[in-house]
C-alpha cells in the first residue's frame, strides 16, 4: 500500500466514524461538548464550592483539562471493542489493521478541535483572550496527544483480542487515570511524594501543557518535551505489541 | 505463469478459547498457560501443495472443516502459514461473504467507497469505477439510502457488484454465488464467463456441485486438510460425491 491508498483510507474510515457517530441524532455535536461541559459544572460544584479547591477561575481550569481528558478516555474506552467491532472486515480482507484504531482516535480527536472554542467562550467570560501562541502550541500538542492515545488505544485494542477480560480493566484503569491526572487539580497542590507519581503518569504533562497554554497561552519546551517522551514510550509499546499480534488477529476473532 | 502456489502448506489454529479464561488466571499459571497454547493446537491444512495457474478458475472442494476457507484466508494474506510457503502473484479481491465490510448506517455508495479502500483502492479510483459499479448492481434507486434499509439480495449485489469492478487479478469466492435472485445470478455467470475470457485467476469454494461443474477448469479436493484428489471437474466431483455417499451408507448401517 503506498501513502496515497493508505490515506484515503485513513479519510474513508474517519468519515465513517463520525457519520456513524451521528447518525438519527438530531443534536449531533452539541453532545460532543455537552458531556464534558455537564462534568465539568459537577467538579465545579463539588470540588469548587463545596470542597473549596483554592484555583483561580476554577470552571475554565476543570473545561481546559476535561475537553482533552475526554478524547484520551473516550478513545482508551472504546479501544477493546475497534478490533472486535470489524472482526468479519479483519478475517475477510487484508488491510492495515492498525488503520481502524488512527481513524477511531482521529475522530476523537476532531470532536475535541470542534470544542476548542467553548474554551475560548470561557476565556472570552473571564476577561481573557486566546493567545498567539496556540498557533505553535495547539498543533504541537494535539500531535502529541494523538501519538500518546494512539499508542495506548492500539496496545488495548489488540490485546484484548487475546485477554478479553482487558476491557473490564480499561475501564477501570480510565477512571483511575482520571484521578491520577491534574485535571480536577493541579499538579503543584500535590505534596511531594504524589507529586513524583504524577510526574511518571504519561497523561499528566499533557494536561497541564493544555492547560497552561489554554489559560494562560504559555507553552513551557520542558512540558513539551515530556509530552512528546511520553508519546514515544507509548509508540513504542504500541507498536511492538501491535506488530507481535497482528498477523495473529483474524484466527483469534 | 503461476498466480498462486502453495508449497507444502501447514497451518495450525491454537486453542486460544484456553486463554480467554482471563487475564489472572493465564498470568498466574504463565508456564502451564504456554504449555497448554503450545499442545493445544488443532490441525486444519497439513502439508498442502498445490498451483493455480493465471487464467483459471479453480475449485476448492470437500466437507465442513477440510481446511477451505483457511486456504482461501491464505491467500488472501489475513493469516500466515505456519509451515511452508503461499505464493501470490496480483492483487486479490476477495468476493466478501453477505455484509461483512459493509457498513449499515452507511449509504449504499459511500459502502463502496468504503469497500474500495479497504481493498487497497484510492478514493480517485473508486470515483472512477462509482457510476459502473451502481449500474450493475441495479441499485440507482437506493444506493443514497442507508444500506440498513436494503434486503440481503440487496447488499449481496451490491458486493458482488463492488468485487467486479475493481479490476481484481485474482478473485477468491466463498460460497456466495447462490444469492440474489435468478437473473442477477444469470449477470453473475455471464460476469465470471468474462473475467475467464479476461485471464482473470479465480478460486471458487462451494458446496453446489453444479456451480463447480460449470465454472471450473480444474477442482482440488481437501479432505481433513490434505489434498484428496486433485483434476477435471467431472472426474473429482464424481469420485467426490461417492465417497460423500459411501461415508453417509456407512454411517447409517453402523447406526442401525
Amino acid at each position: 500500500m503506498n501513502w496515497e491508498q493508505l490515506w484515503d483510507l485513513v479519510v474513508i474510515l474517519t468519515q465513517k466514524e463520525i457519520k456513524s457517530r451521528y447518525k438519527n441524532s438530531a443534536l449531533g455535536y452539541v453532545w460532543s461538548v455537552a458531556n464534558p461541559l455537564l462534568f465539568a459544572i459537577v467538579y465545579y460544584v463539588v470540588f469548587g464550592q463545596i470542597m473549596k479547591v483554592p484555583v483561580e477561575n476554577y470552571a475554565l481550569f476543570l473545561m481546559a483539562g476535561l475537553l482533552p481528558w475526554h478524547w484520551l478516555a473516550n478513545s482508551l474506552s472504546a479501544a477493546p471493542n475497534i478490533f472486535l467491532a470489524n472482526a468479519t472486515l479483519i478475517k475477510k480482507v487484508r488491510f492495515p489493521r492498525h488503520v481502524l484504531v488512527v481513524s477511531y482516535v482521529l475522530n476523537e480527536g476532531i470532536h475535541f478541535v470542534l470544542s476548542i472554542p467553548v474554551i475560548v467562550g470561557f476565556l472570552l467570560v473571564n476577561g481573557m483572550r486566546p493567545s498567539w501562541s496556540w498557533l505553535a502550541g495547539v498543533p504541537l500538542l494535539l500531535v502529541a496527544e494523538f501519538l500518546i492515545v494512539y499508542g495506548m488505544a492500539v496496545t488495548v485494542a489488540s490485546l484484548n483480542l487475546f485477554f478479553r477480560d482487558l476491557e473490564r480493566l480499561t475501564a477501570l484503569v480510565v477512571t483511575v487515570l482520571f484521578f491520577l491526572t491534574p485535571i480536577t487539580y493541579a499538579s503543584a497542590m500535590a505534596p511531594g511524594p504524589y507529586r513524583s507519581l504524577l510526574s511518571v503518569n504519561p497523561v499528566a504533562a499533557l494536561i497541564e501543557g493544555w492547560r497552561e497554554l489554554f489559560m494562560h497561552g504559555e507553552l513551557s519546551w520542558l512540558g513539551v518535551g515530556s509530552c512528546y517522551l511520553s508519546a514515544l514510550a507509548t509508540l513504542l509499546v504500541g507498536s511492538v505489541v501491535y506488530w507481535r499480534m497482528s498477523p495473529k488477529f483474524a484466527e483469534v476473532l | 505463469m503461476t498466480a498462486i502456489r502453495f508449497d507444502h502448506v501447514s497451518k495450525w489454529y491454537p486453542r486460544y478459547q484456553s486463554l480467554s479464561h482471563g487475564i489472572k488466571s493465564s498470568l498466574l499459571h504463565l508456564p502451564e498457560t504456554l504449555r497448554l497454547l503450545k499442545r493445544e493446537r488443532i490441525r486444519v491444512l497439513e502439508q498442502v501443495s498445490f498451483g493455480v495457474e493465471k487464467g483459471e478458475t479453480v475449485g476448492l472442494i470437500g466437507p465442513n472443516g477440510a481446511g477451505k476457507s483457511t486456504s482461501l484466508a491464505l491467500m488472501a494474506g489475513v493469516v500466515e502459514a505456519e509451515v511452508g510457503q503461499v505464493i501470490v502473484c496480483g492483487r486479490v479481491s476477495p468476493l466478501l461473504e453477505l455484509g461483512a465490510g459493509f457498513h449499515f448506517d452507511l449509504t449504499g455508495a459511500e459502502n463502496i467507497m468504503l469497500h474500495g479502500v479497504l481493498l487497497g483502492l484510492t478514493r480517485r479510483e473508486v470515483i472512477s469505477h462509482m457510476n459502473a459499479i451502481i449500474a450493475f448492481s441495479e441499485l440507482e434507486g437506493s444506493i443514497h439510502q442507508p444500506l440498513r434499509t436494503y434486503s440481503s439480495g440487496m447488499i449481496a449485489r451490491l458486493g458482488f457488484a463492488i468485487a467486479c469492478h475493481l479490476d481484481p487479478e485474482i478473485l477468491l469466492i466463498d460460497e456466495i454465488l447462490s444469492v440474489g435472485d435468478l437473473s442477477f445470478q444469470l449477470k453473475c455467470n455471464a460476469k465470471i464467463d468474462e473475467f475467464k475470457r479476461r485471464q482473470v485467476t479465480i478460486v471458487l469454494v462451494s458446496h453446489s456441485m453444479a456451480h463447480v461443474q460449470r465454472l471450473c477448469d480444474r477442482v482440488i479436493w481437501l479432505e481433513k486438510g490434505k489434498v484428496t484428489g486433485e483434476g477435471a471437474p467431472s472426474r473429482i466431483l464424481e469420485e467426490y460425491e461417492k465417497s460423500v455417499k459411501l461415508r453417509h451408507a456407512e454411517g447409517r448401517s453402523s447406526a442401525a
